[in-house]
């Protein structure tokens, strides 16, 4: 068994918010709440959330663009936070990052060959004389062997980003992200701006990518199809913690957290005519997403909006807990309910339970 | 129903509606022959990919097209030809009897202004109410819309709701004048599934209650299949189906909308599930081939369906579709069950 390729340990990030009282602490904003995972060479870690969830940090810090509050992440072992700058910089040819919009995230005015050749011009200003692509010629070059690998010709390198469709810009993003031959990609969002039969495209290119060449992706995604298709295993995040974790099948077949299941009850359906009826009129609406509470809340972060709540669940915060039965293999959930919801125990019967 | 309508003419009939948009490499057919009727209470929904011209189509019957746009074919409301009305017309019409519901709501709000005043402007605008009486009907749109502690937020800003509550605000501005007809384009894309759900949920509720017509645009096959009662599939700038929701998304008449379906991921695929892919991409607008758009990228092609555009043909009463080799394609799931 080999060291894992990527780990985060109890990964916190917080932000400072605006006064609101010219005396007294500035506000904090708890974005990540202690996150662990490891991930394991040529697998995938999906994390699923929505908007708040803490999704894009998580990103963030694993990409080393903003240290953690609190934590750590190691890369083959490492600490990034613990390596001078120029050390960081070598070291990030080792992990490279895919965005969301293929339009914003690729600079106009730059070619193609440009552009995918970035990251290697960047490692040779960090390294020491002498790296294999020292000279623009061996980078240009270098980027026109990675187009051919995502399905461009090689001769795009002298195009510009407007002249291609959605989709291509997306596998130019890609190709940008795998010139430095990086072991890891975080891909935060890779193909939701992306048409269906597009997307499926780019998909597929993906893990053809990840079958030949070995990559480790974290995989960041709102759509639980998308996510289910391409990972070993699951993260489900809610407000800056995980709150759920296992393989796709243990947690869109048999998911033990109601967060869960309220996602995978509100993704629209095609057995169409299910719900087109006008649904009955809520007598209590779901609230929306709040920001985190500040710290010392106590209480389940899902309680407000939990059908299965009762009263111990307003008191005290579950821990993220492995759970036995369900589908083989480890399983974790952060519900004092998990074995109740493993079981089968309707939303309802909590009703009655709870104050 | 409003005076002066025609007593057996549908709200909106749409028929070969065509625009053509200015390009650099010259005149390009964005819309090529759109036809259908939309009554009271109905909802109706476009589905395709970008650039398949379902946009373009609701900014048509909005009257808000780019500069430069023709427009022909026709367009009636209430049985009245809306192609080549005078600016002002569409300006009585919009936000009065047709309203719509756009795709970003931090963008089709004004940031500088309460909501509470964007709410009251079309209801100044087109009811004559005075700021008195907009004020308070702009809170009763709010508390329609569930728009929580709706009274304490009419003059908050936009920046200070989150997207679903935005998305909830643009939906009381569309309904403030009681419109016949409601556009909503994308309406839930840019919002998170359990909002989306709570929006669409909505939406649905409001258009039973009030009877309006709903035109709802998607590229979410599942967003479709749950609120629209007929679907009509687009392809570079046509109707390529229509029909029923129901008998569209169990026979998948066409290829290009069998296609589409295939593409889709869907929970409980095997990891490393290869998507099926439709070969090739969508044709750039100003040189669509001569016979059927699809033609390039399908696997059933022949001559003649590279020789002219296929006619709707009948797949079943009130499902069409334009293909000529509707009895080539396998009946749907044959291909799924021999794929597993």
């Amino acid at each position: 068994m080999t060291a894992p390729l990527l780990q985060a340990q109890g990964l916190a990030r917080r932000y400072a918010l605006p006064r609101t009282r010219l005396l007294g602490p500035a506000p904090q904003l708890h974005a990540l709440r202690g996150v662990d995972f490891s991930l394991a060479r040529g697998r995938s870690l999906g994390v699923v959330g929505e908007s708040g969830s803490g999704k894009s940090t998580l990103a963030r810090l694993v990409m080393a663009l903003e240290p953690p509050s609190a934590g750590r992440v190691l890369f083959d072992g490492q600490d990034l936070q613990a390596l001078d700058a120029a050390a960081l910089r070598r070291a990030r040819a080792g992990f490279q990052m895919v965005f969301q919009d293929p339009f914003g995230s690729l600079d106009p005015r730059q070619t193609v060959g440009r552009i995918v050749a970035e990251p290697l011009a960047a490692q040779a200003a960090a390294a020491p004389a002498g790296s294999a692509f020292a000279s623009p010629r061996a980078r240009l070059d270098r980027a026109a062997e990675v187009l051919d690998a995502v399905g461009l010709r090689p001769g795009d390198t002298a195009r510009y980003p407007h002249e291609f469709s959605g989709g291509q810009r997306q596998r130019i993003a890609i190709a940008r992200a795998l010139v430095t031959a990086p072991r890891l990609i975080v891909a935060d969002e890779p193909v939701s701006a992306l048409d269906v039969s597009v997307q499926a495209q780019v998909l597929n290119l993906m893990q053809d990518l990840q079958d030949r060449l070995g990559l480790s992706y974290l995989f960041i995604s709102h759509d639980l199809a998308v996510v289910d298709l391409v990972s070993d295993e699951v993260l489900v995040l809610y407000q800056g913690r995980v709150v759920e974790q296992g393989s796709p099948e243990q947690l869109f077949r048999a998911s033990a957290h109601p967060y869960t299941r309220a996602l995978l009850a509100a993704a629209p359906r095609l057995d169409a005519g299910a719900r087109r009826a006008p649904p009955p009129p809520q007598q209590q609406p779901a609230p929306p997403a709040a920001a985190p509470p500040a710290d010392g809340a106590g209480g389940c972060d899902f309680a407000p909006r939990c059908p299965w709540r009762r009263a111990a669940c307003l008191a005290e915060a579950p821990a993220l807990r492995t759970l036995a039965g369900g589908l083989a293999g480890p399983h974790a959930a952060a519900c004092h309910r998990a074995e109740d919801l493993l079981s089968g125990v309707p939303a309802q019967a909590a009703e009655s339970t709870s104050v | 129903m409003r005076p002066g309508a025609a007593a057996a003419a549908p709200l909106l009939a749409l028929n070969d509606l065509r625009v053509t948009l200015p390009t650099p490499r010259g005149p390009a057919q964005a819309l090529r022959g759109v036809s259908f009727t939309l009554d009271r209470g109905q909802t109706l929904g476009l589905i395709g990919e970008s650039g398949c011209g379902k946009s373009l189509t609701a900014l048509a019957l909005m009257g808000l097209l780019p500069e430069g746009a023709q427009l022909a074919g026709s367009l009636r409301l209430d049985g009245r030809e809306l192609v080549g009305q005078p600016e002002p017309a569409w300006c009585a019409l919009r936000g009065n009897r047709l309203a719509m519901v756009f795709q970003e709501p931090m963008t089709a709000l004004n940031p500088l202004h309460p909501i509470g005043r964007q709410i009251a402007e079309p209801l100044r605008l087109h009811r004559g109410l005075d700021a008195r009486a907009a004020r308070a009907e702009a809170l009763r749109l709010l508390e329609r819309v569930q728009l929580p502690q709706a009274a304490a937020r009419l003059d908050a800003y936009p920046h200070q709701l989150s997207g679903g509550q935005r998305q909830r605000v643009v939906i009381a501005i569309a309904l403030a004048c009681g419109p016949d007809l409601l556009v909503a384009d994308e309406p839930t894309t840019a919002l998170d599934v359990t909002i989306q759900r709570e929006v669409l949920d909505l939406i649905g509720q409001l258009v039973a209650e009030d009877g309006m017509a709903l035109l709802l645009i998607s590229h979410d096959l599942g967003v479709m299949a749950e609120t629209v009662q007929r679907t009509l599939v687009m392809y570079a700038g046509s109707v390529v189906e229509d029909g029923p929701t129901d008998a569209v998304f169990r026979r998948l008449a066409h290829p290009y909308s069998r296609g589409l379906f295939a593409a889709r991921p869907r929970l409980g695929l095997p990891r490393g599930h290869r998507l099926a892919t439709i070969p090739g991409r969508v044709p750039a607008l100003a040189d669509l081939p001569a016979g059927c758009a699809f033609a390039p990228r399908c696997a059933l092609a022949e001559d003649a369906c590279r020789a002219a555009p296929p006619p709707p043909a009948a797949v079943a009463p009130g499902h069409t579709a334009a293909c000529r080799r509707l009895d080539a394609l396998p009946p749907p799931g044959a291909a799924e069950a021999a794929a597993a």
